[in-house]
């Protein structure tokens, strides 16, 4: 049922994926994060222009299937004689583009929660916005939406397998083509499935750990 | 600090002289409209230096609204307020027109003032010594050394330098404004003004804030107090101002105020007042 010579022969090949996964996924998020900022404190500035700028960001990059945005990404630079970006690049831009969608409507719920007065106190004592959105309203947004982004952090890591699409060697792709050479289906996706769930495992105990120690710094 | 009750320790009233030097505080004529609500009309007030005012008043008389133009907190549609001779928060055009003032300039006239909050306002993921050191270190650019120097002095100001390391959920809410208290003198403002400060404070912690304050005010500091503590208005303040549908209905010495009879709403203001804090309504009889 189960062949192993096999499996032991495609684990050397499944880790080199797993670092594309993890490299295409985590990089996406942290460009995403900073994405996220900008575009969630965009919707909360006062300028209505910048709203809706934001607004709108949220609106195509939330709307549109992330299969249909890398295809786009990869395909567009050569529509205007540019050379084709790199697989690698195309898959980073557009879980980063994507992911700042849904972090930053995360983000932006964390930041309404917090009071005014906080933000208005800041203000006061001659802080620039910037500096009171990175040092008084992201840590506390942050701490209470950390449960949401890291869920997000996980739905990112499972969407990179459609990165697959523009040639990029992922966990997907290389268990795919595994599968194709020894018409070992069965095997290849549920070893396949095992290592996308073996990611969430030191993923969750961080976001554990990262919430119980902010917590026991405000208790 | 040192606490006392007795009305002969109160600070003396702004000496006579004092009122030819310009007022460190000046508006005249200040309007400010909430759509078509007029929430203040026509006030004339002047603080000098070293001077303590209350503002006393029922809700929505708009005294808070008033506090809050004072720092551009609200900005106020008509007449001028001016803090040490500076307009605050609009600029005159060519064709004399107002407009906001840059943020610059809004910043410079800002930096003289230190503003208390009923709802204290700390950020809760920083520590007492934290909330203090913020400001000095972003917006004076201190060394973090020494700006944490100047913010345990100042927390010591207000008794709490053993408290410096707590987080405010960890603090009492008397404990918070005085951390709150510490971290606008740590700026070292010309004029604290102080929006209801003890209001959100359970009874019993209401007098160490109080005491923190008054303590400021024997130091000379100048002070805009925003209170439904007619006590301290009447052992602390030169002068209260009692507001009531946006106008100033009269000011004075706590004792012109305190005994006016000219006013009927003020009477019936300050009569409710006594009526809430009475313990009993006749004298308690004796019991041999």
């Amino acid at each position: 049922m189960f062949d192993w010579p096999t499996f032991l022969f495609s684990l050397p090949l499944l880790g080199k994926a797993l670092l594309i996964t993890l490299q295409t996924s985590l990089l996406g998020n942290a460009f995403g994060f900073v994405i996220a900022i900008l575009i969630s404190s965009m919707q909360l500035a006062k300028m209505p222009l910048l709203r809706r700028l934001g607004g709108s960001y949220i609106f195509i990059f939330r709307g549109v299937p992330l299969l249909v945005q890398l295809l786009v990404i990869y395909y567009l630079a050569p529509m205007f004689g540019l050379p084709n970006l790199s697989p690698m690049v195309a898959a980073v831009m557009a879980l980063s583009l994507c992911s700042g969608a849904y972090i930053a409507e995360i983000l932006r719920g964390g930041l309404m929660a917090i009071p005014s007065g906080q933000s208005e106190a800041a203000h006061l004592l001659g802080m620039s916005r910037p500096a009171i959105l990175l040092r008084i309203e992201l840590p506390q947004a942050v701490q209470s939406t950390l449960p949401s982004l890291v869920n997000e952090l996980v739905l990112l890591i499972k969407a990179s397998a459609l990165v697959s699409v523009v040639g990029l060697a992922d966990l997907t792709r290389v268990a795919q083509n595994l599968a194709s050479s020894d018409y070992l289906f069965f095997q290849h996706y549920l070893v396949l499935a095992g290592i996308y769930c073996l990611i969430n495992i030191p993923l969750t105990m961080f976001g554990r750990r990262l919430e119980r120690h902010l917590e026991r710094s405000l208790a | 600090m040192s606490l006392s009750l007795s009305p002969t320790n109160a600070i003396s009233a702004v000496p006579a002289e004092n009122s030819k030097i310009a007022p460190i505080i000046h508006l005249s004529a200040v309007g400010k409209r909430f759509g078509k609500n007029q929430v203040l009309a026509n006030i004339d007030l002047d603080v000098h230096h070293s001077e303590v005012v209350c503002l006393i008043g029922p809700s929505g008389s708009g005294k808070s609204t008033l506090l809050r133009c004072m720092a551009f907190l609200e900005e106020y549609d008509d007449g001028e307020i001016h803090i040490e001779g500076r307009l605050l928060g609009w600029e005159i055009d060519d064709r004399g027109h107002r407009k906001h003032a840059g943020r610059n300039r809004l910043n410079q006239a800002r930096r003289n003032l230190g503003i208390v909050f009923q709802q204290f306002n700390l950020w809760p993921h920083m520590t007492a010594l934290g909330n203090v050191t913020e400001a000095l270190v972003r917006v004076r650019r201190l060394p973090r050394q020494e700006a944490e120097k100047k913010a345990m002095k100042a927390l010591d100001k207000v008794g709490l330098s053993e408290k410096a390391k707590e987080y405010p959920a960890r603090l009492s809410g008397g404990q918070q404004q005085r951390v709150a208290i510490a971290r606008a003198l740590a700026m070292e403002p010309k004029i604290m003004l102080f929006d209801e400060p003890t209001s959100a404070l359970d009874p019993e912690l209401v007098g160490e804030v109080l005491a923190v304050m008054k303590q400021l005010a024997q130091e000379g500091m100048t002070m805009v107090v925003v209170t439904h503590e007619m006590g301290f208005a009447a052992q602390v303040a030169d002068s209260v101002v009692f507001l009531d549908q946006g106008s100033i209905v009269t000011r004075g010495t706590p004792n012109e105020v305190f005994r006016d009879t000219n006013h009927p709403r003020l009477r019936q203001f300050l009569q409710n007042y006594l009526d809430r804090n009475a313990f009993w309504h006749t004298t308690p009889e004796k019991t041999s």
